[in-house]
């Protein structure tokens, strides 16, 4: 209970939010949110497993296109276009996964950024079927949901909830059972768990479908709610920000990822005032977390004030 | 005009990609060989060689050849004294972990390309070529009066894309003789080989790596200098020779520089002829899908014999 209890918290906080936050910053949350929740199945593979990714975008985009597709060519609903997205992201992190888990490291590194970069490619190259850089805009009909309307602003910021929710519960959850210790024990060294008869293999394959389901179901949620799907999504940048996320408000830790997601998005946010190169502050972010801070906001937390943090 | 003049052409232009390509690559190879640094960053050593020739350019006036001589020996000076700096005050405080370098280098990216887009601005800015005078090129066909030499419209060059060309054979040839036949040379030879056992035979192995990561980023900035009169200057245009060189150093084998230079070629050409007969986004398809393959199955490259 005592470990469940702060998650339970920043639920019920984030619920109250709902009734108080002025327009702005209420639309802000609740794109934080779906983004957190991409986070946090990066954080899985990232965070837990000890597999760094660049083609996290890929997951992403594959969710929102499979949803965003679903909706503009087939007219289907948002309900069975999510699913559509989250299947989309299973299928693709699968394949995905058994070409790339061959290799580790810098190499694995490298092939799942060539793979998103072809990803991202090939959406631009099938323009007639995607709209290429342009992209497109969901019609109202496909952001319906058992009645309710996902693009107005309160339902539009209870789904978000309803995501993070069920992302952050499956990531404690996940992360606390025996399948979870695993991963950290290959992620710590993974000779070892082979030696005590784990299988690395079936466990980093089943880490990286998980990472890459959740991230495509945030993806799909994000092209439903915001109503629009776009290639830029999939481009390098999408695979780049998670792991800033993830690194900022720490790895391998539960609601990191949701700490990290909403600074940085501040940070961006208000730096673009002041000026057009607001990637400028990630840069810094990523070489002074690297250099000064490798364990995050809520990786200090753990060493200096809770051990027991999972 | 007919195939056979069209493939010349394709041919010519092919090279003149493989020879910035090449420059570029081997300034990436260099550093993942010695130091085992993957730096993402190196598409950006590349735009801040052509930002700096164009402002170079700027500040020297008079005939356009003056201009471009300084930026040629200014800009590569500039952007290796930049990126040492970079690698003592970053990469060395990290000791050189490939996965943290690999973020930090990420974030470097963004802090170069974002910098250029506040200084310089978002524009695409032109630098003359010294010299630039069309050339014809002749083509053979059989007439009526047996073979004779035909000079097809559109089928053509200019002397500075000859001269390109040959500039970078010259470069790359300096690099080689330096790596081979000097001290420094050997000096890097022996890091590459084993970084412990260099330090313990008294090299300044601290020293040899901020050295090979500055001479890395100066090839790739005075690859970005020959483009810019080709190609104009733009603060995004460092993404494109990032990805190419990555597919060269992959193809020719991790750290081998004969390798990354005949698989620089071959990417190259084949992309200059690609893309005339398909789309170039469907010759990057492929060759994107072509490196993660290769790396998952043949992780020492298409030439290289150990795995890294």
């Amino acid at each position: 209970m005592r470990v469940v209890a702060p998650h339970l918290g920043l639920l019920a906080l984030l619920l109250s939010l709902h009734f108080v936050l002025p327009a702005y910053h209420h639309g802000n949350l609740a794109r934080v949110m779906v983004l957190a929740s991409f986070a946090m199945g990066y954080n899985i593979l990232f965070g837990y497993t000890g597999l760094l990714s660049l083609g996290h975008a890929l997951f992403f985009a594959a969710g929102m296109y499979g949803a965003g597709l679903a909706v503009q060519h087939l007219g289907w609903g948002a309900g069975p276009s999510l699913v559509a997205g989250i299947a989309a992201g299973a299928v693709v992190s699968a394949t995905l996964a058994l070409l790339a888990l061959r290799t580790s490291g810098v190499a694995f590194m490298i092939v799942t950024l060539m793979f998103a970069q072809a990803g991202a490619l090939t959406i631009l190259h099938f323009s007639e079927i995607t709209g290429g850089d342009e992209g497109f805009v969901l019609p109202q009909a496909g952001r319906m949901v058992a009645g309710l309307d996902l693009s107005d602003a309160n339902t539009r910021y209870l789904a978000a909830l309803v995501l993070f929710a069920v992302c952050l519960s499956l990531s404690l959850w996940l992360v606390r059972t025996p399948f979870g210790r695993v991963l950290v024990a290959i992620r710590e060294n993974e000779e070892r768990a082979r030696m005590l008869g784990y299988d690395p293999f079936a466990h980093k394959f089943a880490a990286m479908v998980i990472s890459g389901t959740m991230a495509a179901a945030a993806g799909a949620t994000y092209g439903v709610l915001f109503g629009y799907v776009g290639s830029s999504f999939a481009e390098v940048q999408y695979s780049i920000l998670p792991l800033l996320y993830v690194l900022l408000g720490g790895t391998g830790t539960v609601l990191g990822p949701f700490v990290g997601t909403l600074f940085m998005f501040y940070l961006i946010d208000l730096s673009s005032d002041i000026t057009t190169a607001h990637m400028l502050i990630a840069g810094v972010a990523l070489v002074g977390l690297t250099l000064f801070a490798p364990q995050g906001i809520m990786g200090e937390i753990r060493r200096r004030l809770w051990k027991g943090l999972p | 005009m007919e195939l056979g003049p069209y493939l010349l052409l394709a041919t010519i232009e092919g090279a003149v990609t493989a020879a910035v390509l090449a420059l570029t690559a081997v300034g990436l190879s260099l550093v993942f060989g010695v130091m085992r640094v993957v730096n993402i960053a190196h598409g950006e050593f590349f735009m801040l060689g052509a930002v700096l020739a164009w402002w170079i350019a700027q500040l020297v006036g008079g005939h356009a050849a003056w201009g471009f001589a300084a930026a040629l020996i200014g800009a590569p000076l500039i952007v290796g004294a930049l990126a040492m700096a970079a690698d003592v005050t970053i990469l060395k405080r990290l000791s050189y972990d490939p996965e943290r370098t690999i973020v930090a280098t990420i974030g470097l990216l963004y802090i170069i390309q974002q910098s250029a887009l506040m200084i310089y601005g978002p524009d695409a800015r032109p630098v003359e070529a010294p010299f630039n005078t069309g050339i014809a090129l002749p083509w053979p066909e059989y007439g009526p009066d047996g073979w004779q030499m035909i000079w097809p419209w559109g089928l053509g060059t200019t002397s500075y894309k000859l001269a390109v060309i040959g500039a970078a054979v010259l470069i790359l040839c300096a690099v080689w003789a330096v790596m081979a036949r000097t001290r420094f040379g050997l000096i890097m030879r022996a890091t590459q080989a084993d970084r412990e056992m260099a330090t313990a035979f008294g090299i300044p192995v601290t020293r040899v790596y901020a050295a090979t990561f500055g001479l890395g980023a100066g090839l790739a900035a005075l690859a970005g200098v020959l483009i810019v009169p080709i190609q104009q200057a733009h603060y995004l245009m460092g993404a494109d020779p990032l990805l190419l060189s990555f597919i060269v150093v992959i193809i020719g084998g991790l750290g081998s520089l004969p390798g990354t230079v005949v698989a620089a070629v071959l990417i190259g050409l084949s992309d200059g002829i690609i893309s005339v007969f398909f789309s170039p986004t469907l010759a990057k398809i492929l060759a994107t899908l072509l490196v993660a393959l290769v790396l998952v199955f043949r992780p020492q490259g298409l030439f290289g014999k150990h795995a890294p």
